[in-house]
């Protein structure tokens, strides 16, 4: 439906996207989400490749594929000298929309992003969380049958993030396909039915988010928080060890005795500069095992494991350092 | 293939709404290019009638002090000569003011609008993103520059006119030539600020040392003739020295068929020039 491979801005990437699926870019900033997003939104052209957008060459055909997909772009480009319901209109008519049309349909956008109230205000007094729903809220004026979305939930607290979450939740059961990018696993375990990691411009890894879960992690990880060794430093396990952030697994040198005595209790183990990761299928067993074998973490915590962990455990590098 | 299934044309799609009745205007589709061009000009309209109030200031207000301290000012000074046209320095000065208030709303209108909406307010890159494309932007923001110099300076003209500085109806198309020498400045210098990636502080240099003297050389206040052989040249070559010629022409009612030909000319050409420069500006920057 929407293929695109191997462009020389990004690396490699070789992707299909099926009609009403939500899939994920998933990577770190500068992996080439971005670049890719443009290019799949008709605005940058590709250097290589072959890249179709609803069956079209966007070179060929890009005002035709933009009048059906919507794009929230990564920061949001409103006109903040505007109401909010005017932001609306003024976007639909670009669209070829008649006046009548764009304020209807203004109305109907401004209920489903929860600003009615706000409909008649300038939008450079809305919080950012009001700013995200109405960048949302215009990509959607034109009744899209893709919608691109940038890192849409960056920058937000908590419960904005939720909020949108669930209007994304809800187009997507209107059979709206959706392209996201994110950096935050939990977007994308929440948003995404399928979804590649970035890296670098490639691809390293594809699949459904629980896929790639049992793939490259185990059910549970242990996450084991010890004391940094001085204040002030960013580091390490316990006896300081010179062990950086870069992932390391099995047996380790003597001068760090928690994580030799760790070893054989995970399938693998992460170190980071302030904690240890166990992945396991049994977090609380390895969790009492640890404890008798006198390893006294500062703070321990069994949870289940993300796509953060698949990211790790796939290039080595934690995602938000 | 999944692909033969969304060849279909566009219909109204499945993220459905309650206008479910296909009516024309309710299915998104791509206009023609002189449709997006008055669309672009309708969303700064949008903005302007909020914010019309504050612009006037600028855009009406400095060439009115100018009309008012030199025409009147000044102007009562100068005795009506050869050197006017025969008539006061306020009617003189009138018609060629109209020129070069066009030039400065332009240069305004052209400088940090324009880098505004790359870089700032980023409503080109908003625009680029439906089906409007930037070729179309160009043609609207063009548009919409012309609105604006002609909105000011009609007013422009009615203030005149109040104080004596109008004679006859000729200076409507003084008005219309003002329009076209702003715009044949000012769509060169949209093309300009389109590649200028800083804070805009490659403006200054061009309003002190083109704008000012464009504005106070050129043939505004004074015959170009009054100028050093030397410098003249670089007069001839100012689209507003084209500007205030076609201006006083209209206002006094002496325009020649072939100098009024050739000033046409030279100001369409740099309008088209610019417009071209613009496409082109525009097309690399949405893009990058």
């Amino acid at each position: 439906m929407k293929r695109f491979g191997d462009f020389t801005a990004v690396g490699g990437i070789d992707v299909e996207v099926q009609r009403g699926e939500a899939f994920g870019f998933l990577g770190p900033n500068g992996a080439g989400k971005s670049s890719t997003m443009r290019m799949i939104a008709c605005v940058s052209p590709r250097t290589g490749g072959e890249l179709r957008v609803l069956g079209m060459d966007p070179d060929l055909h890009g005002p035709q594929i933009r009048a059906r997909i919507g794009v929230v772009p990564q920061g949001d480009i409103l006109d903040t000298e505007l109401t909010v319901r005017q932001n609306l209109q003024v976007y639909g008519r670009y669209f070829g929309f008649s006046r009548s049309y764009v304020q209807a349909k203004a109305t109907e956008l401004l209920e489903f992003a929860q600003l009615t109230e706000k409909a008649d205000v300038n939008v450079e007094s809305l919080s950012g969380g009001m700013k995200r729903r109405l960048t949302i809220a215009r990509s959607l004026v034109n009744d899209p049958e893709l919608l691109l979305l940038d890192e849409p939930t960056t920058g937000l607290d908590p419960q904005a993030r939720h909020l949108l979450w669930e209007r994304l939740f809800r187009l997507k059961q209107r059979g709206a396909t959706q392209i996201i990018t994110t950096h935050y696993m939990d977007e994308a375990q929440q948003l995404c039915d399928r979804l590649v990691v970035m890296d670098n411009g490639t691809i390293v890894a594809g699949g459904t988010p629980t896929e790639l879960i049992s793939r490259y992690a185990t059910r549970e990880v242990l996450e084991l928080r010890f004391p940094q060794a001085q204040p002030g430093e960013p580091a390490l396990v316990h006896a300081g060890s010179s062990a950086g952030p870069s992932a390391v697994a099995g047996p380790q040198t003597s001068d760090n005795p928690p994580l030799e005595r760790l070893t054989d209790l995970a399938d693998r183990i992460e170190v980071l500069p302030d904690r240890l990761l166990l992945y396991t299928a049994d977090g609380e067993a390895a969790l009492t095992a640890a404890h008798n074998r006198g390893v006294r973490p500062m703070t321990s915590l069994v949870r289940r494991s993300t796509l953060e962990d698949v990211f790790l455990r796939l290039t080595g590098r934690s995602l938000v350092d | 293939m999944p692909d033969s299934t969304t060849n279909a044309p566009a219909t109204n799609s499945a993220a459905g709404t309650a206008h479910s009745a296909p009516a024309r205007g309710d299915t998104p589709r791509v206009v023609s290019p002189p449709r997006a061009y008055l669309l672009v000009v309708e969303g700064h309209w949008t903005w302007y009638k909020r914010n019309w109030k504050a612009t006037l200031v600028s855009s009406v207000g400095m060439p009115i002090l100018y009309l008012l301290a030199m025409g009147l000012g000044f102007g009562s000074q100068v005795h009506a000569s050869a050197a006017t046209g025969g008539v006061s320095y306020l009617v003189y000065l009138a018609p060629a003011l109209l020129a070069t208030s066009a030039l400065q709303g332009a240069a305004g209108e052209a400088t940090f609008p324009v880098l505004s909406g790359f870089k700032w307010q980023k409503n080109f890159i908003g625009i680029a993103a439906t089906p409007i494309t930037p070729a179309q932007i160009v043609g609207g923001q063009l548009l919409w520059m012309a609105f604006r110099l002609l909105f000011s300076g009609a007013i422009f003209l009615a203030v005149a006119a109040a104080i004596g500085a109008v004679t006859g109806f000729g200076v409507v198309l003084s008005l219309l030539f003002g329009v076209l020498s702003g715009l044949a400045f000012g769509a060169p210098v949209v093309a300009f600020s389109a590649s200028v990636q800083g804070e805009g502080n490659a403006f200054n240099p061009l309003f002190r040392f083109v704008v000012v003297p464009m504005s106070l050389f050129a043939g505004t206040f004074f015959p170009v003739s009054q100028l050093p052989a030397i410098v003249r040249p670089i007069a001839w070559i100012t689209p507003v020295w084209h500007g205030t010629e076609l201006a006083r022409g209209a206002a006094f009612g002496t325009l020649q068929f072939w100098p009024t030909l050739g000033h046409l000319a030279y100001l369409l050409a740099w309008i088209a020039i610019g417009t071209g420069l613009c496409r082109r500006q525009f097309r690399v920057r949405l893009a990058s």
